[in-house]
């Protein structure tokens, strides 16, 4: 059933807690190298499927393979193939830049100096390199977020996985990091990616939308925005979501 | 109209950090007013200030006639704060968060319902959960109704859309309108810039800086270059094609298109379209555009360090 193109395919992905079901019957494909947007409102299930690709949590069923890997059975192989960066959790802000790359680099289990090879890599494509004595607390933190993403790919990462990377960053330091978003898929690295600016589901080259637990649409951007008549990204997921909104609306009132 | 909130010169500074650079400003009576700008501008360090719970370093600000550091204690009756961080007593229910804030500013729940009624009866099913098992929605709207309880003249949201998906955003700035229209004053901070819309007047913060303050029309019509909306077949290679194009003052992505802020000139566009199409663009589309606050934004931090 796999097919070599697919970085992540997902089928049948049910997540239940006890009676609540957070995922309902996920089915979808990532293709390598490809930027996947994966929206959906607070609440809608992201998180949990995000922790189930990740190999953090175990689906109630579902097939799902990521990187090659089955959730089920190969989680530290998953976990050694993907990258993942979020915006509430990243980098130690009392070490260093250079001691977090080489955490990090020691937690993926590469040698000494395949760290260093890296570092000076990632820091150089940054231009940050003056920096890598700098303790990260003392950084901007449009600079912290950058150096999050290249940490999160010192192992080279078949998928990264990010969690509103650009969350509160302004808006040039928000560009700057879709560049690095860019550069990564086009060198192969495919890119798995949650957000709630709606600006950014349009650089997606497929976007996935969830509503209460299962993908309510799933296309290219171009696509969706002509399956909903409507202009902007942020228009279809207005359209798609309100539904949820009304229903729970209903719910609380009544 | 007469000032709600004036701040005048304050600076704030941590260590050898500037948070806070020589900020002035006031706003009027019953106006919604949104403080604009990234992580690390500053926003939390001046609400900090205006509610009391900082001193600022230089400069005095104050809030319906009262001065922020000398009458303190009479500011603290008359605003409402809703911190950035979820700030509820989690163990509490719903609805005895909502007593217990009513009853420290020596009011009750019935004396001011109406005022949240709207708000809180989207929560009121719940009332008997415990404040930290609600999902954020909820929570930002339990939170809501406990800085309104007492009627407070000016309200203070600090980020409380950070986080926060597109459809309960709208929502939450809808309530905010209505808020508006009891003639509350509400000072606002948010990082998206498309909130700024939803303001009467705002400021947009960098480093610690304002970078202008006016309407989001105002705003929109100081922007002096020209803007133009760029796409073709290729955008990833557009970007970097558009960015070497000699009349270009900055490009960036925007949606979906490549947003192209150039100078003033006679010959531009054929020179622009000829330039693009000579590196291989097809299906090229070039419409000149009104700027959004975002792109006024990026014009105006240029000078400002960023990496």
């Amino acid at each position: 059933m796999t097919n070599d193109q697919h970085i992540i395919s997902v089928e049948n992905l049910v997540k239940k807690f006890g009676s609540f079901v957070a995922n309902d019957n996920l089915t979808f494909f990532v293709k390598k190298g490809e930027i996947f947007g994966f929206l959906g409102a607070n609440g809608a299930g992201k998180t949990t499927a995000i922790k189930i690709l990740c190999g953090l949590w175990k689906p109630t069923s579902g097939s799902i393979n990521v990187a090659g890997f089955d959730v089920y059975k190969q989680t530290e192989k998953i976990k050694k193939n993907i990258g993942y960066m979020s915006q509430k959790f990243s980098l130690y802000d009392d070490m260093t830049v250079a001691e977090n790359f080489t955490f990090y680099g020691g937690i993926y289990g590469l040698k000494t100096i395949k760290i260093k090879e890296r570092m000076h890599v990632l820091l150089k494509k940054l231009g940050l390199e003056e920096y890598k004595d700098r303790v990260i607390g003392s950084l901007p933190l449009g600079w912290k977020q950058k150096l999050a993403f290249s940490i999160a790919t010192i192992h080279e990462p078949a998928i990264v996985f990010l969690d509103e990377p650009t969350s509160g960053v302004d808006p040039v330091t928000r560009r700057q990091f879709w560049d690095m978003i860019y550069e990564a898929a086009h060198e192969g690295t495919t890119v798995f990616l949650t957000t709630h600016y709606m600006d950014e589901a349009e650089y997606c080259e497929r976007v996935s939308i969830m509503v209460d637990g299962h993908i309510e649409a799933l296309d290219t951007p171009a696509a969706l925005k002509e399956q909903f008549g409507v202009g902007t990204m942020e228009e279809v997921f207005l359209k798609i979501a309100r539904k949820e909104v009304v229903i729970q609306d209903n719910n609380v009132t009544v | 109209m007469p000032s709600s909130v004036i701040i005048d010169h304050i600076s704030k500074s941590y260590g050898s950090l500037l948070a806070l650079d020589d900020i002035s400003l006031s706003t009027e009576k019953g106006e919604l007013f949104g403080f604009i700008g990234p992580d690390g501008a500053g926003k939390t360090t001046l609400f900090r200030i205006l509610t009391t719970l900082l001193i600022p370093n230089k400069g005095t600000a104050s809030v319906e006639g009262f001065d922020t550091v000398k009458d303190f204690k009479q500011i603290r009756k008359i605003i409402g704060y809703m911190p950035g961080r979820f700030s509820l007593y989690q163990d509490l229910s719903v609805e005895e968060n909502l007593r217990f804030f009513a009853s420290i500013f020596k009011t009750t729940v019935e004396e001011n319902y109406k005022l949240i009624e709207d708000i809180y009866k989207q929560i009121e099913p719940f009332k008997d959960r415990p404040a930290g098992k609600l999902s954020g929605g909820m929570k930002q709207k339990l939170a809501l109704s406990c800085a309104l309880i007492h009627k407070p003249d000016v309200l203070f949201l600090d980020e409380p859309t950070t986080g926060v998906d597109a459809v309960s955003r709208k929502e939450f700035w809808d309530m905010l309108k209505k808020l508006r229209a009891e003639g509350i004053t509400i000072l606002v901070s948010t990082p998206y810039m498309d909130e700024a819309s939803r303001c009467d007047r705002v400021a947009l913060i960098q480093e610690g800086k304002i970078l202008d303050i006016d309407t989001p029309a105002g705003i929109v019509s100081a922007f002096k270059e020209i803007l133009l909306a760029i796409k073709s077949e290729n955008m990833y290679q557009l970007l970097f094609d558009a960015q070497a194009f000699p009349g270009t003052i900055r490009a960036y992505r925007s949606g979906e298109f490549i947003h192209l802020a150039v100078e003033e000139g006679d010959q531009l566009l054929p020179q622009l379209k000829k330039h693009l199409e000579d590196k291989g663009h097809h299906s090229l589309i070039i419409k000149r555009i009104t700027p959004t606050v975002e792109d006024s934004f990026m014009s105006l931090m240029k000078g400002t360090n960023n990496q």
